[in-house]
């Protein structure tokens, strides 16, 4: 496999913009398109973020609808998703029944296993404790976690417990020396999935968009010849790619919010009802054993 | 703009109210002091009032923000759009805080 990490537009499909990134050729993932069936030692997943339960204003008057359009999305992908990680942001500010909200809307999902790892919105009232009792089962320390699916390691970590002023996620001298313990035993071959809420890398630090010490995190992921780094809270897609690390923001199911520096704040984001829904989605990634590429797809609810 | 307005006369409002309860003894005559949380940022950036002030902020955005100390002595809760968070500063010193979920929102209360 080759292993250079390779990022290319391939198209505008119907309302979706499919992203693929693959360690050799390229291939596209068309939205609508009929699906090659699944081939042996391949998979796919979700990624969902920022619901934001309990959101009112005038970017999105009904968050709730937009999240059932997405998981209706999610229930139609073929082949279907082995599971969703929702990469935080799961409520509005922690409002009072927000998280039964979002687990009675997700019980439309039929996809069987969620992983959730917290936004801010989610720990800041009480530090992390009713995130972590709904949420925390099979997770280390403050939430962290890390699993093996079909030859490729997921790591879930957390970087919105220490939010300090001044403003930027933080990991933490115990995650990150329990992530160093954790990939120790990986060979450099092992594809490796890492997601977040804030973004590891440095999107907008005026904003707060990174994570102070990811840096770090990304320093023990360097060796490895396939990693995808996934993260949430900017409400917009973005992608870059460094050396064998390929980063990928996620849209929001909620409400859209500025391009960095693109306004005067990171607030909400207001766009005419018409265009709401292309900026708001989910994403599908497809990994294929051989040869080897990992399709990013980013799909929107508009269509 | 009416609605800017109401947000302020709640609280200064609140703002005496707080004085009369807390500090009126000491410093009966202050006057409350505001902090407006506008487009994600705190103003005035950096408040001075005399000891035993009351500080009130008021949340004019539409989105969430709190008012945290950087050194835990305060913190109040998630604020909605014009709610307002109040605090008597009843020992001289400087107060740095922040907004927990926005922390690149920063701001300082001098207390002389």
């Amino acid at each position: 496999m080759d292993r250079r990490g390779f990022l290319e537009c391939m198209a505008w499909a119907g309302t979706g913009l499919a992203w693929v990134v693959s360690g050799g050729v390229a291939s596209s993932s068309i939205l609508g398109a009929p699906r090659r069936a699944r081939a042996a030692g391949t998979f796919s997943f979700v990624q969902v973020s920022d619901t934001h339960v309990g959101y009112k204003g005038a970017a999105n008057p009904d968050p709730l609808a937009s999240l059932s359009r997405t998981i209706t999305l999610v229930n139609a992908l073929s082949p279907a998703p082995a599971f969703v990680l929702h990469t935080g942001d799961l409520t509005h500010a922690q409002k009072a029944g927000s998280f039964d909200t979002l687990a009675e809307s997700l019980k439309a999902l039929r996809t069987s296993e969620v992983f959730y790892i917290p936004g801010e919105h989610d720990v800041f009232a009480d530090g992390g404790k009713e995130f972590l009792q709904r949420y925390g089962r099979g997770t280390v320390g403050d939430g962290w976690r890390s699993f093996d699916y079909q030859g490729v390691h997921f790591v879930g970590l957390v970087n919105v417990l220490s939010y300090k002023s001044g403003g930027m996620g933080a990991l933490g001298d115990a995650q990150l020396a329990w992530l160093k313990g954790d990939l120790a035993p990986l060979g450099t071959s092992t594809p490796v999935v890492v997601y977040s809420h804030v973004p590891l890398w440095a999107v907008y630090p005026a904003w707060g968009w990174v994570t102070g010490d990811g840096e770090q995190a990304l320093a023990l992921l360097r060796r490895f010849g396939s990693v995808t780094v996934l993260n949430g809270h900017i409400h917009q897609t973005l992608q870059k790619v460094e050396g064998t690390l390929t980063f990928h923001s996620a849209r929001s199911t909620a409400f859209p919010q500025p391009a960095p520096g693109a306004a005067p704040s990171p607030g909400p984001l207001t766009v005419p009802a018409d265009r709401l829904g292309a900026m708001l989605g989910l994403r599908e990634v497809r990994y294929t054993e051989t040869p080897g590429p990992l399709a990013v797809t980013d799909l929107t609810l508009e269509g | 703009m009416r609605m800017r307005i109401r947000g302020l006369v709640v609280a200064g409002a609140l703002g005496i109210a707080a004085v009369v309860l807390g500090a009126a003894d000491v410093h009966p005559a202050l006057p409350p002091s505001h902090v407006e949380i506008h487009q994600f940022a705190f103003s005035p950036t950096t408040l001075t009032v005399p000891v035993g002030a009351t500080v009130t902020w008021v949340n004019g955005d539409e989105e969430p923000h709190t008012v945290t100390s950087r050194t835990g002595v305060f913190a109040s809760a998630g604020l909605e759009h014009e709610e307002t968070f109040s605090r008597t500063f009843a020992t001289a010193g400087t107060y740095q805080y922040f907004c927990a979920l926005h922390p690149h929102m920063t701001g300082t209360v001098l207390v002389r």
